[in-house]
């Protein structure tokens, strides 16, 4: 493939293990193009995260162990010696973490903490650096920019806070923006703030982006393809029109019903998915969402085929038309 | 930065009025009659009311507590009963040998207990933790006058290398800092340097282990920062505790020291304090402890005004 066509982000049977026999992550394939921005769904627990953070190789590498493959811009993610490792991060991807008053260091000013990125990549003077930041605040749209580099980030609010961080990670220009359910912990109003800001710097810059959240709502608002995950796998994945309008597995159609937004009824009771998912150390064999299925059977004993009912449409489970022809899916821990 | 220390002042006043209280109070609490130290022991009656209207013993509690801060304002601490000189003098300079004295062993617990303590931080339950949080545990609970006597045995007494007691080769009590003063400050601010040492090699462990297991350093690393680029940021955010620590570590050893000071007869307020009480010295007691609350409360000060400084969550109003 020639660089151009060539995916910016491609992952292979990604697997992370914890100690303690915690496979997080379960055999993972996930491709993101240039410009492209998809969204990683599920719920707490599903491994979305854990994923995210393996493009970065941020894992503590002395309790997990991490196999299979990644490319990132043209790089061997896994074979990055520290060096490069760390030049890697920050330039070439870059990270949005879910509380930025945690993610931010407390006694270090924003300003600072920009500058010494990018310092860091670049190699340029304090001054240089700090009208970077000073620039980046601007473009995120941070009142009173000036002023509010010198503030330390126990002294802003969680929306502004938001702003300094996405103002942090695009202060490199990475091509490459991994995002751990950015809007979590903001109020409603601001997430939204927040998801149009974080869009239309996506779009502005040319941004290939991963986007993991809970949140479908958020989800079909920035991304261009969705992928729901469950327990550590991939199981549904298509472009967002596809998997909000015509979702193939059964989670996906219980995480869309089981949302509550407007037309719920008063009185009326949400739709929730029963049970509660696996113990990620000791897996059931077959689809791990068959026990809380309310379509499983015998079949689903087996592990599911990976079925595609439309172009770059693909769908994990028994119970998809055209399953039943379709080749069993390959796994890296099928022997 | 300028009115939080003013503000922190005035809070001073309180704590200073309530220690000069407790401490006046402290030394009338104690059985035993100081006069009965320097009178003779067949002292008339009339001779001990003489005694007592001379040294003010005989009006109330209120007007005798009155007189002494007032005289104690004016810089007059009284006279030693068993020396006969100004207590402030005494005082004074063995403040100024136990501050020598602690400061050094501080400085030194510090510099070995940061140490240990990124170390057992940095690789939390490998052996280098164990062996780091060993020698911790070693510090705070060794006690620290049987420490000071195998080490006057080893260094002193077997080897020869170093004095065993006293601040200087003129036994004059001065500590001036010259090579042969230093040669008898090694021995007692090594001893005296291990509970510092173990105490804040444990609470850096702590302090370093909660900081690298929080999202900000997932975050700086996720920003390109090296090892050393996180480091710096670890230091910078344990550094207010550390020191606070360390302050409170130094005031501590300032007036907890009469164990140590009576091992290697140093001329320090431990060794003062020692010597009041057996003499049953009151004037000098109720000096001694009077000057050393006051560090104890300048300290705590100068650490909050330190903290304020370096933390910027600390409200600076």
């Amino acid at each position: 493939m020639s660089p151009e066509t060539e995916p910016l982000v491609k992952v292979e049977n990604l697997a992370v293990a914890f100690r303690g026999g915690v496979r997080a992550v379960d055999g993972v394939d996930l491709t993101v193009r240039r410009g492209e921005v998809v969204a990683l769904i599920g719920e707490s627990g599903s491994g979305k995260s854990v994923t995210l953070r393996a493009i970065m190789r941020l894992n503590p590498e002395r309790t997990s162990r991490v196999e299979g493959r990644i490319r990132v811009a043209g790089q061997d993610v896994m074979a990055l010696p520290k060096r490069a490792l760390a030049d890697f991060r920050g330039r070439t991807v870059a990270m949005i973490f879910q509380e930025p008053l945690l993610a931010l260091d407390p006694v270090y000013t924003l300003g600072r903490q920009i500058a010494e990125a990018v310092r860091r990549h670049e190699g340029v003077s304090e001054a240089e650096a700090r009208a970077r930041a000073l620039a980046m605040f601007e473009r995120v749209r941070i009142p009173s920019p000036e002023r509010r580099l010198d503030a330390y980030p126990h002294e802003m609010s969680g929306g502004m806070r938001q702003r300094a961080m996405i103002a942090l990670a695009l202060a490199c220009r990475p091509q490459l923006l991994l995002a751990d359910e950015p809007t979590t912990a903001l109020d409603a109003t601001v997430q939204i703030q927040i998801l149009l800001l974080l869009r239309e710097l996506q779009r502005e810059l040319g941004l290939s982006a991963i986007f993991v959240t809970h949140d479908l709502g958020a989800a079909v608002e920035v991304a261009d393809r969705i992928a729901v995950m469950y327990a550590g796998r991939i199981v549904e994945e298509g472009s967002a029109r596809q998997v909000v309008l015509s979702p193939q597995h059964p989670y996906t159609v219980g995480l869309l019903k089981s949302r509550a937004d407007g037309a719920l009824a008063k009185g009326a009771r949400l739709v929730t998915i029963p049970g509660s998912p696996p113990d990620l150390a000791r897996r059931p064999p077959g689809c791990a969402f068959a026990p809380r299925c309310p379509l499983a059977d015998e079949a689903c004993r087996r592990d599911p085929p990976v079925v595609s009912p439309a172009p770059g449409h693909r769908a994990a489970c028994w119970r998809v038309p055209g399953a039943d022809a379709a080749e069993p899916a390959q796994r890296a821990d099928a022997a | 930065m300028l009115t939080f220390v003013g503000k922190r002042l005035v809070y001073v006043a309180p704590v200073a009025i309530g220690v000069s209280i407790v401490c006046f109070l402290l030394v009338h609490l104690a059985p035993g009659d100081p006069l009965s130290a320097i009178l003779p022991v067949d002292a008339t009656q009339e001779t001990i009311e003489q005694m007592r209207a001379a040294y003010g013993f005989d009006k109330p509690l209120p007007v005798q507590y009155a007189l002494w801060l007032w005289r104690v304002l004016q810089g007059d601490l009284g006279t030693s009963i068993a020396t006969g000189r100004p207590v402030i003098g005494e005082v004074g300079r063995a403040v100024v040998n136990s501050l020598i004295l602690a400061s050094v062993a501080t400085l030194i617990g510090f510099a070995f207990g940061t140490f240990f303590g990124f170390v057992a931080g940095y690789f939390r339950n490998s052996p280098l933790d164990r062996a780091a949080s060993a020698i911790a545990v070693f510090g705070v609970s060794v006690p620290h006058y049987w420490l000071g006597m195998v080490m006057v045995i080893v260094f002193s007494a077997t080897l020869g290398w170093l004095p065993p007691t006293g601040a200087g080769p003129d036994g004059s009590g001065n500590w001036r800092p010259d090579l042969a003063h230093l040669r008898h400050l090694i021995l007692p601010a090594i001893t005296m340097s291990v509970i510092p040492m173990g105490v804040i090699a444990r609470t850096v462990r702590a302090l370093v282990g909660d900081i690298l297991s929080q999202d900000f350093v997932s975050a700086l690393r996720a920003k390109g920062l090296g090892e050393f680029g996180v480091f710096r940021h670890v230091v910078k955010n344990a550094a207010p505790t550390a020191l606070a620590v360390m302050g409170l570590q130094l005031g501590y050893l300032l007036g907890g020291s009469i164990l140590i000071e009576t091992v290697f007869a140093w001329p320090g307020t431990g060794f003062l304090l020692n010597a009041a009480i057996f003499q049953r010295d009151l004037p000098l007691l109720q000096g001694s402890i009077l000057v050393l609350a006051m560090f104890f409360v300048l300290l705590n000060l100068a650490v909050d005004i330190l903290q304020t400084a370096l933390d910027p969550r600390i409200e600076r109003g």
